[in-house]
């Protein structure tokens, strides 16, 4: 519901403050810095992978690991979860996420084949 | 663009077209009523089939066919439909909102649930019904059974992503669109319940979505999940249902206990005793409702430990639930109890769900399950919970809201004829069910034999559910009876919550003024501390309105054209299927590129309309 | 707001109207029951991976350097589509269409090697209807890839849309979530790449 006398289809110029430029620059950093970490994980996951001096003992939870960083990352700096203002956001997300694990582990473990 | 005008429309445009949560909320229900009617009838059918021992009144196909209508009309098209019909009417009364979040998307969950339902009910004309049963178990539902099993898994796919949408507008409405001062911890019982329901849509629908899709992939397009000759396992599926279904029987428990915590606090003339512990209890109940589910498993081999995990868990779910009932009853103690046909349902309700607890509870014990799986006890235990708990306070809510809602009170003596009449027939039916359970009469199956201890039960079984199915009758006569009983106070019950304060019938903008909240229990509060009447958060003003639109209609007709392209696509009907899902893209299309801005009232015809 | 035409630029657009901040919500909570989706079929999968039944199995088929493109195309899609934000915030509207455009690019050349990845697997013998395992990996990485599909579409629709309108308080919000969706394409991506390919080739 615009407010009475905004209109939602004028196109919004001007220039941002200060303030916010210098929150964009830096913002601008620190995607660029997390993009290159997370190039970084993906390389190391895919190098542990295609080794053969890495035994796949370590291999497998060690990449599972970097997947849950790498999606943490993406959550917190590309999708902007930790700004103010996301408490609800964050919640359901976990709630989510919390849901989601024993829903995989169930359909992977509880299948009668293997007795628990 | 704005224009100040809402156009004049007919009658049945204006309902295709509605953005109104109030008119929503009543075709939530009139379609819900009706969905009622047909599964109660479908299971008169079935009673009548086991009065007695080897009838053969139906044959036993049919009888498959209406057990398992029965159970998924009954769950999606009757009891989701009328809580959500409740839900869209007094949520965003209680909270003091003019609208919901998303007006669109709560018109086009309404369609796509009834073009749902309807597809559902179309099976029985084109090859026979579904016959799997409500949960459809793989191998019986993938390599046994004819077209109704299409139509089951392509309606319950459209209507399930009705009610997902519906999930989401609920929650951003009540976390987005409070009054000022309405904060979390003083949202009225049945608007938290509301709210712990919606994140169990949210987070339950999509495995039933999933499980619809791989069951759909394997009997349309020869997909293997589980044909166990190609690799596949018929565990998956259960696993998938369940996730699903075991919230889901909260998603319906929880609405019919937030009803019940506003009708006895109302007529106890008290507030709810322990508020923030029935708030922690509902949302434990919603979090335990999730980690639950493979108690419906106990007989699959999991395993003992597996078995015994999900058995403490389901255990534990009595603790809050108990936390509920004894703040109940704390309400009602010391209150001035007034004995309305609102308040008979919610005093019904508190021996009855307690019995279908307690058998919860021994259904839990994973060593004794293997004892009542899959017979009547099972049925009595889940119609205990389903008719003494949501039916119960479906009826409760309707009495209690009913004035709000069409602006006339139901008479009381039918009220509480019906009432009474409903809670025997009830008891009658299903309390014998337990000992056919216990004897070891099967659930699910056409007939029995005689002179084995059934026969008698089951006549009184059959007996009650006929008193049930002239209850009903009686409640709808009351509709009509009462109509002319017109309520013009919008206060009629001297109410405690927000959705008291406005004039009857209700404004197209609920409030002329948004109001503002000062307590847990805002009207009341208002009428004993503060001057009998809200204070405004806001000065007059124009009002803004979403427009309507007929969009919804045509995206769920297009999804339901598109089904018979998928069930019949072996006959070459693939091309359909086609045009149903351009339709429905189309519109999503046009929706996209159209802004629309809505419109305003202004603020002369808000005072007119407003006293 | 002294002329009806000229509005200034708020830090954040997208949340700027009580529609953008229900939009926002909304889509979070839509996200939330993505996860769960998600979920049900990358179980789904775990519980079959090992059902090939006389079907090719995950190691004979699967090539890393491929996946790896793969990969890395997405996760850059993802970075376009952040510098597109940023040039919203900073009222650059021409830059926010020119990064959204980049980011389509790149989805698509992404769901072309997609499409190019299962066209091989079919021809070394992986059908939808071959195992249990073909059709639990089809139907996970197809699902993927049909939201690929969506948001590429979504995507064009707006830029096409609201190519003149310049940045509106009705389009920043629609920008933004279809950004968000983006970004969630990709973190499933990561648990697809990590789980499916990389743990089908590794053990």
């Amino acid at each position: 519901m615009a407010q009475h006398g905004m209109d939602p289809t004028a196109p919004l110029t001007g220039e941002p403050t200060k303030k916010t430029r210098r929150k964009l620059a830096k913002e601008m950093r620190t995607q660029l810095i997390g993009f290159g970490f997370m190039i970084f994980l993906t390389t190391m996951a895919f190098i542990s992978i295609a080794s053969d001096e890495i035994p796949s003992g370590f291999a497998i939870p060690f990449i599972l690991l970097l997947a849950c960083i790498q999606v943490v990352l993406q959550l917190y700096i590309f999708m902007h979860l930790n700004e103010r203002g996301n408490g609800w956001q964050n919640i359901m997300i976990w709630t989510a996420v919390l849901i989601a694990i024993p829903t995989v582990a169930s359909l992977m473990l509880l299948l009668g084949i293997v007795k628990y | 663009m704005s224009n100040t005008n809402a156009q004049t429309k007919s009658v049945v445009w204006d309902w295709l077209t509605t953005v109104d949560h109030k008119k929503i909320g009543i075709m939530y229900l009139v379609a819900g009523a009706f969905f009622f009617a047909l599964g109660g009838f479908e299971a008169i059918l079935m009673r009548i089939q086991l009065m007695f021992p080897e009838a053969t009144f139906l044959p036993a196909q049919t009888f498959n066919e209406l057990l398992t209508m029965h159970g998924t009309t009954m769950i999606f098209l009757a009891a989701m439909p009328i809580l959500f019909g409740l839900m869209n009417y007094i949520v965003p009364l209680q909270i003091g909102a003019r609208d919901v979040a998303f007006p669109f998307l709560n018109s086009l969950g309404f369609w796509l649930f009834l073009f749902g339902g309807i597809l559902l009910n179309l099976s029985w004309f084109f090859g026979g019904a579904p016959d799997a049963g409500w949960t459809a178990y793989v191998p019986l539902s993938s390599e046994y059974s004819g077209t109704g099993i299409d139509y089951y898994v392509l309606g319950l796919q459209i209507s399930g992503a009705g009610t997902l949408i519906g999930g989401i507008n609920f929650l951003v409405t009540i976390i987005n669109m409070r009054a000022p001062g309405m904060s979390m911890m003083r949202m009225p019982l049945f608007t938290w319940s509301t709210f712990v329901a919606s994140t169990l849509i949210l987070f339950a629908f999509p495995a039933l979505t999933i499980g619809l899709l791989l069951l759909m992939l394997e009997r349309i397009f020869g997909a293997t999940y589980f044909a166990v000759a190609s690799g596949g396992n018929v565990v998956i599926w259960q696993h998938l249902f369940w996730i699903f279904g075991h919230p889901e029987v909260y998603i319906l428990i929880l609405p019919a206990f937030g009803i019940f915590s506003e009708i006895i606090a109302t007529f106890s003339k008290k507030r709810l005793f322990g508020y923030s512990a029935m708030v922690f209890a509902t949302l434990l109940i919603g979090f335990l409702g999730f980690m639950v589910w493979a108690h419906h498993m106990f007989t699959v081999g999991m395993g003992p430990i597996a078995n015994s995990i999900f058995a403490v868990a389901t255990m534990a779910i009595a603790v809050p639930t108990g936390i509920k009932i004894f703040n109940w009853l704390f309400t009602m103690w010391g209150g001035r109890i007034q004995f309305t046909t609102a308040n008979l349902f919610a005093l019904g309700f508190i021996p009855s769900f307690v019995m279908g607890g307690v058998t919860g509870i021994m259904l839990a014990t994973s060593a004794a399950n293997y004892q009542f799986h899959d017979t009547y006890f099972v049925v009595a235990h889940f119609h205990y919970v389903i008719i003494g708990g949501v039916v119960l306070g479906i009826f409760g809510g309707a009495f209690y809201w009913w004035p709000r809602m069409f602006g006339y009170r139901l008479n009381e003596t039918l009220g509480k004829i019906f009432f009474w009449m409903f809670l025997f027939g009830f008891h009658l039916t299903f309390f014998v069910q337990h000992f056919l359970g216990l004897m070891g009469m099967p659930r699910r199956v056409a007939s029995y034999l005689p002179g084995q201890g059934l026969d008698e039960m089951n006549l009184i079984s059959t007996i009650g559910a006929f008193l049930m199915g002239v209850a009903f009758i009686i409640f709808v006569v009351n509709i009509f009876v009462s109509m002319k009983n017109k309520e013009t106070s919008g206060d009629p019950w001297d109410g405690r919550t927000l959705e008291w304060t406005i004039p009857s019938p209700t404004p197209e903008y609920n409030f002329a003024q948004t109001p503002l909240v000062r307590d847990v229990d805002a009207l009341w509060y208002e009428k004993y501390e503060g001057e009998g009447s809200m204070k405004a958060a806001e000065p007059l003003g124009d009002i803004h309105m979403p427009n309507g639109s007929i969009l919804p209609v045509i995206i769920s007709l297009g999804l339901f054209i598109a089904s018979f392209g998928f069930i019949y696509h072996d006959d070459g009907w693939t091309w359909v299927a086609i045009v149903g899902l351009v339709i429905t893209f189309g519109s999503m299309f046009v929706r996209s590129i159209k802004e629309d801005h809505g419109y305003h009232i202004p603020v002369d015809e808000i005072k007119k309309g407003g006293k | 707001m002294a002329d009806q035409h000229v509005q200034t630029l708020p830090p954040s657009p997208e949340k700027a109207t009580l529609e953008g901040k229900n939009k926002y919500l909304g889509f979070w909570l839509f996200l939330g029951g993505e996860t769960v989706l998600f979920a049900s079929l990358f179980g789904t999968y775990l519980g079959l991976r090992g059902s090939t039944v006389d079907g090719p199995g995950p190691s004979e088929l699967f090539h890393l350097p491929l996946v790896f493109i793969m990969t890395m195309i997405l996760l850059t899609s993802s970075l376009t589509s952040v510098f597109a934000i940023i040039s919203m915030k900073k009222g650059n509207y021409k830059g926010l269409l020119a990064w959204m455009t980049a980011t389509v690019l790149l989805g698509a050349t992404f769901l072309g090697l997609e499409i190019y990845e299962f066209v091989e697997y079919v021809e070394h013998g992986l059908g939808f209807t071959t195992s249990a395992f073909g059709s639990s990996f089809y139907t996970l990485v197809g699902t993927h890839g049909a939201h690929v599909a969506f948001g590429i579409a979504w995507i064009t629709t707006l830029i096409i849309r609201y190519r003149k309108s310049g940045l509106t308080l009705t389009n920043a919000p629609k920008f933004y979530v279809a950004v968000l969706y983006w970004h969630f394409i990709d973190v499933v991506w990561v648990f697809i790449f990590s789980v499916v390919y990389l743990m089908g080739i590794g053990g």
